[in-house]
């Protein structure tokens, strides 16, 4: 399927939800309201035109006014691709996880987490995967400030 | 994903150093005895924040730090990152540079198998294979350091191009090494692969279904040796890929359940032939030219976003790379396949005992530098 | 040994000493002697089985110290490890972790009592020499059992208590294969097998009927598992327990736990020898060779290739996890040396 006829299909089921799309670029994306997303991702993995089984990326990337979150989907069995994003406020952006959707997500929603800051409602296990339990921080902000020392040792 | 615990369960901690455990992986067991009720990955020790420097470097100086992500398989790292910049220049390069990428490529997934399978025969005691292995890497090694001058970080793909041309008689030199190096292939078998005490520790532990596996993001390797025939090679060829005769080796079941350990460390191992098959006919695909006419003066994408995914010797390596059209990348997120692999470690080694850890942790062959960045 | 108590004759005011003295002197010579020999042998030892390892792995092993393809390279070790500090971890049981590698060594080096290098060179021909050499085989079970508790620590003790189970599980059969030949014979005397098995090739246990040859294999795998060797060598995994039960020993203690090692190989290629493979007795009588060759450098010879069949089993097999290991010890290796030990008894009885 290609991606407007994906877009399409999406648009049809949630209307409104589906934000805004981008479909001539390199990567085409749709955007979906947070409290939507666990809803189009099972939709994306069950309905039997699109069998997104796989998971391929999940990102936060932080911009000046908001931040993202990115899913790549794959389908195995038709061979087609698709980015959703979802936008949040920068301050305490909170997200469903769809970790019973997909399973990797449990690890890629804690590096978000880790990384960015998002919290996943949901999730099983939302702790820091990448750096130590106790550091201060989201390091992939824009506005990330160095710490100066970690535990008493100067950094 | 609560786990009954019956009585004693003693928590052993196979820590960050240990002999076994390949990288700085910490694994919580949780023992009952010699059954292992539960094995929890914590990662996170060789963290060196690629993605934060990749935004504050410019393009081309990114490379050399991809190399250090996965360092087993530094020249397909390398690759990753360029086909997705040169997807969002929109650069082609030209047959000498396509035909060269490919050789550099498979030759290190080769060496990245030998590894592989080397460090699982010695997991599992057999330290001759070990040294078999080695020392057939040592010939590609010295067919990179000729060409880059490099034995193990490359910094050789360049985006638009390559940093050097090959060295006259590299054709010879790679041609001589396939023709000597596919019977080594069967004296490993006949060592390793196909002894019976190896097959009997391997062949029935670590099952992962095709449908565990898709859930958890699993590909490359892990994912054909429980049945499953995708190659990203052949799904969305890139740098020429579809002109050239190779087959998708998938775990068959032979001894055992589809999806054991055996079956993943067997189907690298007929890749490393299928390797050498792919550099036959690029080694025959290549013309003169000009490797460096494709590389721009100043490297700076257009705003947008792209995402670009090639076979890695352990997986499908994913580069999302966000632009806003300036000299330094606004976002770069790899994922890496061995990081969907050490996320399913959990569900695939329940119940095991504590040498069949050590298998499985074997087989998925990760290597920690791609896991943590 | 008699040419030993001859010697010792010699001495003046020897028979001046008590009879008891008298009796055991020469009984203490010759162990000690045995014990040197052997000593050096198992330096050789070491030697070889980096030489040999290195040959099988395309790479050439020890090349400098000393010269010609590095000879001296056990004794540099054994130096080495001499001058290392003597580390004893403080919340161990110090009595036993002193003791424990003397007596693994002791249960390995006690057993060349009864081996015979020759037809008159063996220390005492005990009348019941096959049960002393298995009553001996178990003295090390105790050791590592010490090693494995005294170290304090969980891994040391995971692989003590594999290797308890170990032995102890593969002593059944092969004290059952031994059997098989001692019911041929008629007696537990190692001398006496030896002598049973005069005359050349074809006289050897190992050829002269079925059951003896099947047993040979029973007993040769069996001791191997007895020894820890890979690939039963699971009580010293290194990639999965760090070093298992000798773990925390460092410096000449742990030189004691590696020689007892090499020296349980001679024991088990030494016994194999003289049960199946006709001891110290000519291959082939009558030749110029058969003239040539003293009884000892033939026994020597015979275990020289069972002990290089140990070390090729060694660096080419993966290691056997602990549940198949017992697995092969009891539903394999059992029924099979049951089968062969009443076969064996039938043909003694039925084939006079």
């Amino acid at each position: 399927m290609k991606a407007e006829e994906i877009a399409a299909l999406l648009s049809e089921k949630f209307g409104a939800k589906i934000l805004e799309s981008k479909l001539d670029g390199l990567n085409p994306w749709s955007v979906v309201e947070p409290a939507e997303i666990l809803a189009v991702c099972r939709f994306l993995r069950d309905d039997d035109s699109l069998l997104m089984d796989h998971l391929e990326c999940l990102a936060g990337v932080d911009y000046k006014d908001r931040v993202e979150v990115v899913y790549i989907v794959y389908s195995m069995k038709h061979r087609h691709r698709y980015t959703l994003k979802c936008r949040m406020p920068r301050e305490a952006p909170r997200l469903h996880s769809v970790e019973s959707v997909w399973g990797v997500a449990n690890w890629h929603e804690r590096e978000a987490f880790d990384m960015v800051g998002i919290v996943f409602e949901g999730h099983s296990d939302l702790r820091r995967i990448l750096l130590p339990d106790d550091w201060e921080g989201y390091p992939l902000r824009k506005d990330y400030k160095f710490p100066t020392s970690y535990r008493d040792m100067p950094v | 994903m609560q786990v009954e615990y019956s009585g004693d369960v003693m928590t052993l901690n196979m820590g960050p150093q240990h002999p076994s455990t390949h990288g700085v992986l910490r694994l919580e067991l949780k023992t009952d005895g010699e059954v292992v009720a539960e094995a929890i990955p914590h990662i996170g020790y060789l963290h060196r924040c690629f993605e934060k420097h990749a935004e504050n470097i410019e393009y081309p100086g990114v490379v050399p730090f991809t190399d250090r992500m996965d360092y087993c398989a530094a020249m397909n790292m390398e690759l990753g990152y360029v086909l997705a910049v040169e997807k969002l220049m929109g650069i082609q390069v030209n047959n000498r540079v396509r035909c060269i990428r490919i050789i550099m490529a498979e030759l290190n997934r080769i060496a990245s198998h030998l590894i592989a399978a080397g460090t699982y025969g010695n997991d599992m005691g057999s330290f001759t294979p070990f040294l078999w292995c080695f020392r057939d890497r040592e010939t590609i090694l010295d067919i990179f350091e000729e060409t880059c001058g490099a034995r193990l970080l490359y910094n050789y793909n360049w985006i638009g191009g390559l940093m050097f041309d090959v060295q006259p008689g590299f054709e010879k030199k790679v041609i001589d090494f396939i023709d000597y190096f596919e019977p080594q292939v069967d004296n490993l078998n006949t060592l390793l692969s196909d002894n019976f005490i190896f097959i009997k520790r391997t062949a029935n532990v670590g099952i992962m279904s095709p449908a565990l596996a898709l859930s958890y993001g699993v590909t490359g390797p892990n994912l054909r040796g429980s049945g499953v025939k995708f190659d990203v090679r052949k799904d969305e060829p890139y740098l020429g890929y579809e002109e050239i005769d190779f087959e998708v080796q998938v775990g068959l079941g032979e001894h055992g359940p589809v999806g054991s350990c055996w079956d993943r460390y067997m189907v690298r191992i007929r890749e490393v032939k299928e390797s050498c098959k792919i550099i036959r006919q690029a080694v025959a695909k290549m013309t003169p030219g000009d490797v460096q006419e494709s590389i721009p003066k100043r490297i700076k994408p257009p705003a947008g976003e792209v995402y670009m995914r090639t076979e890695c010797p352990r997986g499908e390596l994913g580069y999302y790379i966000v632009s806003d059209g300036s000299l330094k990348p606004y976002r770069v997120k790899v994922k890496s396949p061995c990081f969907t692999v050490m996320s399913a470690f959990r569900e695939i080694s329940r119940g095991a005992m504590i040498a069949d850890i050590i298998a499985i942790l074997g087989s998925v062959d990760v290597v920690l530098g791609e896991i943590d960045r | 040994m008699e040419s030993i108590a001859q010697l010792l004759q010699l001495m003046p005011k020897y028979d001046a000493l008590p009879a008891l003295l008298r009796a055991s002197l020469p009984m203490l010579v010759s162990s000690i002697v045995i014990f040197a020999l052997l000593s050096l042998v198992v330096l050789f030892l070491v030697w070889l089985e980096r030489k040999v390892s290195a040959h099988m792995q395309d790479r050439l092993g020890p090349m400098y110290v000393g010269g010609w393809h590095g000879w001296a390279q056990t004794i540099a070790d054994a130096i080495k490890l001499l001058l290392k500090e003597d580390i004893v971890p403080e919340s161990t049981d110090r009595v036993l972790f002193k003791m424990a590698p003397f007596i693994v060594f002791l249960g390995a080096f006690a057993a060349f009592v009864v081996i015979p290098f020759g037809a008159s060179s063996i220390v005492s021909d005990l009348n019941i020499g096959v049960l002393y050499i298995l009553a001996i085989g178990s003295l090390a079970v105790v050791g590592i059992m010490m090693a494995g508790w005294a170290s304090n620590s969980k891994y040391s003790l995971y692989g003590g208590m594999r290797s308890v189970a170990q032995i102890v599980s593969y002593e059944i059969p092969a004290a059952i294969a031994i059997m098989t030949v001692v019911i041929l014979v008629g007696s537990l005397s190692m001398q006496d097998i030896v002598n049973a098995q005069k005359g050349g090739i074809q006289n050897w246990f190992l050829f002269r009927n079925p059951f003896t040859f099947l047993a040979f294999f029973v007993y040769f795998i069996a001791s191997l598992a007895e020894v820890n060797r890979t690939p039963f060598d699971i009580p010293e995994a290194e990639s999965e327990l760090v070093a298992g039960y000798h773990t925390e020993y460092s410096g000449m203690r742990f030189a004691f736990f590696f020689l007892a090692e090499y020296a349980n190989m001679i024991v088990v290629a030494g016994v194999a020898t003289t049960l199946f493979l006709g001891g110290w007795t000519q291959v082939l009588p009558g030749t110029l060779a058969a003239q040539l060759i003293p009884g000892p450098i033939m026994f020597f010879l015979k275990v020289m290739v069972l002990i290089f069949v140990q070390m090729w089993l060694r660096w080419s097999l993966p290691r056997l996890r602990v549940d198949q290991l017992m697995y092969l010890c009891w539903k394999v290796l059992l029924p099979a040396s049951f089968i062969l030990v009443v076969g064996a008894g039938w043909l003694a009885v039925y084939w006079k």
